[in-house]
């Protein structure tokens, strides 16, 4: 979990998202729906993108977890965090550690994806407030901040 | 002297909004919240730059009643106006007590009062220079306790600093890093979680319930029942889950009010109980109508359908309640819980806490009486309730479905000589403070066991403003006559939704007007310039298609364009739209171009992150979203049943902002949501040759059209 071996005593189909906010403090990741259906709830379980509200906590022991406050300073994830903010890529920022997460399972797989992949990937991911252009501005300035520094690559 | 700012006069005492009791710190405790529109900084933004101080040293206090100031309810995008204002006048004073304060401890180079100071970041130095003292040195107890008076004059426009550049928001880096930022972040200590178990829909009555088994089960907490209000309360959040689940299916309820048919609104709205206005009736009719034109538009009901569903953290000590929580109004809210539970309101600490992005009045009052009610259960220990994805989306109240017949006479020469419009609609205001006694906002008040009434929301005067009738004027230069018809019964539950009844109104006349304008066989945009005389109007709805490359509106290989424009409110900011749209296989909206005239602009950045989601929502509502329900209640409870606009259909948006630094704020939220739905509409009618009048604009009401 974010680099550390972590336990938890939990029944075994309880899903992730609740043991990681309520046994871990990792409230950057957000109950959304539940289902499965809106990305608030991204983690990344071995370098894939997973919705946590619909994964049980059997299925992810012994796996590499990684929430949106484990993502690296440096790399793509910090490319895409500064970018965010320079875009002010946000507005009540409910859905954007899912579509961070998400975006960095993206740029970990393809560096410099067009516009038609970051919006295919980023498709299970809803944001209400309607700041979807400034997102997308700041994954293509952090895609190429970080092909430019050619610091991509990292997990 | 200045006349004091609204929610000024009504709080005049300066440090019930800006205290500087911590060194080197300014608190400010505005009574407005954030809901994701970024009003907090905006404020901070203000503070900054009238008191001469950094940002960083701005400490903003979430609202709390009754320690803050009473500013009523955040909404109707009047943030910058109303608390913006009284900050700015706040601070110009202060200042000026802190100057004279100054002027005992230093000579200044001469006798001009403020221009004899320089203010650098909190330290007054004369203006020839030497030592400074701070702000901080020079309060005293009991200083700004004191009440404004209108004599200090806020900054002039040359001398701003911060006001009108794009600060970067301060709430921001918590929240795209994964920060506890939200109420569902909130943990305090010996919490317990809560769901709730609903109704099958409005009205059903609970028949039976057996609670027995979980009740026994070891890790829950308490069951609650009151009359039909149901919940749990457990140590662990899968628990509650878990034993809600099985409290719903322990549950046997009874049929409860026959909802109208979802696919005939416009029969059921025009035929049910309603109260009929005029809105307004200005000129006569002028000679030489050669046609007449008649045409009816409908908008669905809307969810508000934010991301995150509503939460809120109650506890009960000692008789006294403590509520936290994302409603638009702290004190409204707080008066409200007062009165449904028959408490003294001294014993009623309400506080606000970011939420999910809030676009009106949502569940967030609900979720905080409800977390009232079950915390009851557990005296002493905080309770975060958490609604589900399906209680948001079913439960919360939604924009009411509307319909807007409109007729227009045309000369020969392709002028209006009269314009009349009749709508039909659920009233808009249905948040706490507006329901009568034995009637309650909240929407689990009506099942308890001692219920109270519904409260169906009404429209407020004036009615070309207030609620149904918000833009039912139009902003053209026209004679008309409107009347409106505030629905007496609501069978699904209505209230304020972004931008009001200005969106289905808007939507109709900008699409109407195009619809004229066809008639007349002009240009829409010429067309709209022959009925407009307000120079500002003329300039944004110029400045849009100029950007935009306007081309007329003719078909391109099903590609059109369409233009739209409204001043919100007719008093407020002025907005103009124009979307590209190819219809080739689906609607596609491939670009929206938003030019907005919103006076003195705080945070141009703000205003246009504001105006551009503003512009996406809208353009979700109008592709994609209707409230589905049967005959006992809603079922659009997931986001496969109620989609929005995902980031594959997203358009590009492109604002131009017009600031006008010498004139007063006008507000960004809610302009752009009327206009852009109806240039969406006009493009796709120029796109395909047919004019879909229904919303949403999906290929089942296309094909009716065609």
């Amino acid at each position: 979990m974010n680099g550390r071996v972590r336990r938890v005593e939990a029944e075994a189909d309880t899903a992730l998202l609740y043991v990681l906010r309520n046994d871990f403090g990792l409230y950057g990741t957000r109950f959304g729906c539940g289902l499965n259906l809106c990305g608030a709830c991204h983690v990344l379980v071995d370098g894939r993108v997973v919705a946590s509200c619909d994964t049980p906590l059997w299925a992810v022991e012994g796996k590499e977890i990684t929430t949106v406050e484990g993502l690296p300073e440096d790399g793509v994830a910090g490319a895409l965090r500064r970018a965010f903010l320079d875009e002010q890529a946000a507005q009540c920022g409910i859905c954007v550690s899912g579509i961070m997460v998400s975006a960095v399972g993206l740029l970990n797989e393809e560096p410099d994806p067009s516009e038609e992949r970051i919006r295919a990937a980023l498709d299970g991911n809803l944001c209400r407030c309607g700041a979807q252009p400034r997102m997308l501005r700041a994954i293509r300035r952090a895609a190429a901040e970080n092909g430019a520094g050619g610091g991509g690559g990292e997990s | 002297m200045n006349e004091l700012p609204q929610t000024l006069r009504a709080n005049p005492r300066l440090s019930q909004w800006v205290r500087l009791d911590e060194p080197g710190v300014v608190t400010v405790t505005p009574g407005k919240v954030e809901l994701g529109q970024g009003i907090v900084s905006a404020l901070a933004q203000i503070v900054a730059d009238e008191l001469d101080v950094e940002l960083t040293r701005v400490r903003m206090v979430p609202a709390a009643a009754p320690t803050g100031p009473n500013e009523g309810y955040t909404a109707g995008s009047f943030s910058i106006q109303h608390s913006g204002q009284a900050l700015r006048q706040v601070c110009a004073e202060i200042r000026a007590i802190l100057l004279a304060e100054a002027a005992r401890h230093l000579t200044p180079s001469d006798d001009s009062g403020d221009r004899g100071w320089t203010v650098r970041d909190g330290t007054v130095e004369a203006a020839g220079g030497g030592a400074g003292v701070t702000y901080w040195e020079l309060v005293k107890p009991g200083l700004l306790d004191r009440d404004a008076t209108g004599e200090a004059q806020p900054k002039a426009p040359a001398d701003r600093r911060l006001i009108g550049t794009p600060v970067p928001r301060i709430d921001l880096p918590a929240k795209v890093s994964g920060g506890a930022a939200y109420i569902s972040d909130h943990a305090p200590p010996d919490l317990l979680h809560a769901r709730v178990v609903r109704p099958p829909g409005p009205g059903a009555v609970l028949a039976e319930l057996d609670e027995t088994t979980v009740r026994a089960m070891p890790e829950v907490t308490a069951v609650v029942r009151d009359g039909g209000f149901l919940g749990v309360l457990a140590e662990r959040e899968e628990q509650a889950l878990i034993a809600a689940d099985r409290l719903r299916a322990a549950a046997r309820w009874e049929k409860g009010a026959e909802l109208p048919d979802e696919d005939d609104l416009p029969a059921y709205l025009r035929s049910a109980p309603a109260q009929t206005r005029l809105v307004e009736e200005q000129g006569r009719p002028a000679d030489g109508t050669v046609r007449t034109l008649t045409a009816a538009y409908t908008r669905p009901y809307l969810a508000h359908a934010s991301i995150g569903p509503a939460c809120a953290i109650a506890l009960w000590q000692d008789d006294t309640l403590q509520v936290w929580g994302s409603t638009q109004g702290i004190y409204p809210h707080r008066a409200e819980l007062a009165r449904v539970l028959g408490l003294d309101p001294d014993r009623v600490t309400v506080r606000h806490l970011d939420g999910p992005g809030c676009y009106g009045h949502n569940g967030a009052d609900d979720v905080m009486f409800e977390a009232a009610l079950l915390a009851r259960a557990a005296p002493g220990r905080p309770v975060r309730l958490q609604w589900s994805r399906a209680d948001e989306l079913a439960w919360s109240p939604f924009g009411s479905a509307a319909l807007v017949e409109l007729e227009a006479d045309l000369d020969a020469d392709g002028r209006i000589t009269h314009w009349r419009h009749e709508h039909w609609s659920n009233g808009y205001m249905g948040r706490p403070g507006f329901a009568g006694a034995g009637s309650s906002a909240f929407v689990s008040a009506s099942v308890l066991a001692e219920p109270y009434q519904p409260w169906v929301a009404v429209d407020r005067e004036p009615l070309a403003v207030g609620g149904s009738g918000r833009n039912s004027v139009p902003y053209y230069d026209v004679p008309r006559r409107i009347v409106g018809n505030t629905l007496l019964e609501s069978p699904l539950r209505t209230s304020s939704l972004r931008s009001l009844g200005a969106h289905p109104n808007v939507f109709a006349i900008e699409s109407f007007m195009d619809e004229l304008a066809e008639a007349a066989g002009a240009d829409p945009v010429e067309f709209r310039l022959r009925h407009l005389t307000d120079p500002r109007a003329r300039a944004v709805l110029e400045a849009a298609a100029e950007h935009a490359g306007w081309r007329g509106g003719d078909p391109d290989q099903a590609r059109g364009q369409g233009i739209a424009f409204a001043r919100y409110k007719n008093m407020s900011g002025y907005c103009a739209v124009v979307a590209d749209v190819a219809a080739v296989h689906e609607v596609r909206v491939e670009r929206l171009v938003v030019a907005a005239d919103l006076g003195m602009v705080v945070n141009p950045d703000g205003a246009r992150n504001q105006l551009e989601g503003g512009a996406v929502q809208a353009a979700s509502w109008t592709l994609k979203e209707r409230v589905r329900f049967d005959r006992a209640g809603v079922t659009s409870t997931t986001w496969e049943s109620y989609p929005i606009l995902r980031f594959s259909e997203v358009p590009d948006v492109e604002v131009v902002l017009t600031d006008r630094p010498d004139e007063p704020p006008l507000g960004a939220g809610e302009v752009a949501t009327g206009p852009t739905s109806a240039a969406i509409a006009n493009a796709l009618g120029h796109a395909l040759g047919v004019r879909v009048r229904d919303l949403p604009l999906t290929p089942e009401h296309i094909a009716a059209a065609l």
